[in-house]
């Protein structure tokens, strides 16, 4: 998104907001001043999520997150796996750390279900390497998608290394189960992903996912991560977390403590 | 000139009606893939890319292959290539068509293509890819265009068309390198990050793209008056032969990196194309098939007999072609995506609607060959 535009929409979005003090559904222009985390200080946050496994397998086949999100976005259900549309689900620790965890690493470690999304990476392949800028790092780290503007090459979905991206093989509009109005559909043939709720955000609040986790076991932290007081930054400045392929480069925001 | 393209006799009929049917099947495949989605496609969450993206990467080394013509020609004099050269130009022109299309039908959002000019992005290969494909396409209508003209009208081609033949060889090694920088500069897929994937799409391309010239060169020997000579063929076929040993001999380093270093993000993806992984094993019998063919036609070019008896030359042109079609047009796409970046190995075949609409797409550009070779020939007053 050129520079004119972004401008544009930012300063429209902030009326918007002032006016109405409405959901805001306008995606890709949050600023999210008012979050409890934010340093304020002009340093340039860097949100972020820091999921405790433990935690969060303790509480079994919670899928409280993955619902809050579904139904947040309107994510259709698709039951064909090869067609799925997902933002966030569970994968199996091995598969998704599967150079730390080898075959004589604690069984229940091992076969941890562990929440996945998009990392909003610092340094995001998908962003290199999208053709049409449909795809965008804001000035917060959040990876953003403009589905208006995505041509359905689905190069970003090659360049992904965390497989966090999904293509409408077919319409979604017809396989959601509880349309919300106050959040866009997608079209066909257009690819989409986890935005960290950037929507939300922009009103002060936490991306959905951790809202309803808070309501269960609390095992997702999200904050920003630049200010060193803030409860993620306290987290992983202190505890030994741990990042999806980090040599790759890609400079992930979702910690992960197995 | 244009009209020589539609006179003709019976069997020049009744090959480009046959390509007009199949075009028209590929029409109606396509209509039912733009109203339903690509759902109608083998492709999934795991293997986003398939049948489309992987002719589109065999024809960019069609087109590109047009170099080896135009090279010995222009730069080196070599008189035997006079002929053909703008066959092989033909041929890029109808291949860079083909590629185009392969681009677009696999796109999710076709009606929004021009946005790749309307928003230009430097720092994607997409972006390049697309620079360099119409650039390649302009270049070869122009050269072909003006060359021919000269030769028609028996004068000297104009002198400004000179460096601009001079730009098209390094513009063709480009197109195939940038098509390669689109799969090797990913982080993501282990299988094609490899600095040998461009030099070893250029050396497939420089072999296969002969074998085309020769099997079209030898069956328009038969059906018309045109004989390109066998100076010619002895030439072309030499260079199909050191580019695909130089082929092999980038697959054997492949080979080599991959399994001594035993890194298992990489042997993942040879295991599954060569041996079969996690009992999915549906593309091994093609790429042994691919290998052997590939590697016997090579030894079969390698004595001198065969290389320049034209039967023989016509069944190891075929076998090369084959061989790189089902290495690059099946293996090469695919086998990066298996296993995916979480391990899941899901495969891929091309459905119904993809042959068809791919079959579709290779008779347009049988079609725009067909007419260019007539209009050539005929103007030549060899048919």
């Amino acid at each position: 998104m050129n520079k004119s535009r972004r401008d544009f929409l930012k300063k429209a979005g902030m009326t918007l907001l002032g006016a109405s003090g409405a959901r805001f559904v306008i995606l890709g222009i949050a600023d999210a001043e008012h979050l409890p985390d934010s340093g304020g200080s002009g340093v340039r946050r860097r949100w972020a999520i820091a999921i405790d496994t433990e935690k969060c397998a303790s509480q079994g086949d919670c899928t409280a997150c993955i619902d809050a999100c579904n139904a947040e976005h309107n994510i259709p259900r698709i039951d064909n796996p090869e067609e799925e549309i997902k933002w966030i689900w569970k994968e199996r620790a091995k598969a998704v750390f599967p150079h730390q965890l080898g075959n004589d690493s604690p069984r229940t470690l091992r076969d941890r279900e562990i929440p996945v999304l998009c990392n909003h990476c610092e340094n995001p392949p998908c962003v290199r390497v999208c053709p049409t800028q449909a795809t965008w790092k804001r000035d917060d780290g959040i990876v953003m998608m403009d589905q208006h503007r995505c041509i359905g090459c689905r190069y970003c979905i090659v360049g992904c290394p965390y497989g966090a991206r999904s293509f409408n093989f077919r319409d979604p509009r017809r396989a959601i189960d509880k349309l919300r109005s106050d959040y866009p559909t997608r079209t066909r043939g257009v690819v989409e992903k986890c935005t960290l709720c950037a929507e939300r955000l922009a009103i002060g609040a936490q991306p959905a996912c951790v809202e309803a986790c808070e309501a269960t076991c609390g095992a997702m932290v999200f904050g920003d991560l630049a200010n060193p007081d803030s409860a993620i930054g306290r987290l992983v400045r202190t505890t030994l977390t741990m990042r999806r392929k980090p040599e790759l480069g890609t400079e992930p925001k979702v910690h992960y403590k197995l | 000139m244009l009209e020589k393209a539609l006179d003709g006799g019976r069997g020049y009929w009744a090959w480009v009606c046959t390509l007009l049917a199949l075009i028209g099947l590929g029409f109606v495949a396509y209509l039912h893939q733009f109203n339903n989605g690509l759902t109608v496609t083998g492709l999934s969450r795991d293997v986003p890319w398939g049948f489309y993206i992987a002719q589109f990467t065999f024809l960019v080394g069609v087109a590109a292959s047009a170099v080896v013509l135009v090279l010995p020609y222009y730069l080196h004099d070599f008189k035997a290539f006079g002929k053909l050269v703008v066959l092989g130009e033909f041929l890029a022109i109808s291949a860079v068509i083909m590629c185009m299309l392969f681009i677009f039908v696999d796109m999710g959002q076709p009606m929004r293509v021009v946005n790749v000019i309307l928003f230009p992005t430097p720092h994607s290969l997409m972006f390049w890819d697309m620079t360099v494909l119409c650039g390649y396409l302009v270049l070869n209508v122009l050269i072909s265009r003006v060359t021919f003209r000269a030769e028609i009208q028996e004068l000297p081609p104009r002198p400004w068309i000179r460096p601009i033949i001079i730009l098209s060889v390094p513009w063709a090694v480009s197109i195939h390198t940038v098509t390669a920088f689109l799969y090797s500069g990913l982080a993501a897929r282990p299988f094609w990050e490899s600095a040998v994937l461009a030099p070893r799409f250029l050396a497939s391309a420089f072999s296969a793209g002969p074998a085309i010239l020769i099997m079209l060169a030898l069956l328009l020997a038969r059906i018309t008056a045109f004989d390109v000579g066998d100076k010619a063929l002895h030439r072309l076929s030499t260079i199909m032969l050191y580019a695909m040993l130089a082929n092999l001999f980038f697959v054997a380093m492949e080979f080599f990196t991959v399994f001594y270093s035993s890194i298992p993000e990489h042997t993942h993806h040879f295991r599954y194309l060569f041996s079969g992984l996690e009992g999915a094993h549906r593309l091994v019998p093609w790429m042994w098939f691919s290998l052997i063919l590939g590697t016997g036609c090579a030894i079969g070019l390698l004595v001198p007999r065969l290389r320049h008896q034209r039967s023989s030359l016509a069944f190891l042109s075929a076998g090369i072609v084959l061989a790189i079609w089902i290495d690059k047009g099946l293996g090469m796409v695919v086998g990066g995506f298996v296993p995916s970046p979480l391990g899941a190995v899901t495969e891929y075949w091309p459905t119904l609607p993809e042959v068809g609409i791919s079959t579709g797409i290779y008779a347009i550009g049988a079609l725009i060959l067909t007419g260019l070779y007539k209009i050539a020939l005929s103007e030549r007053a060899v048919i």
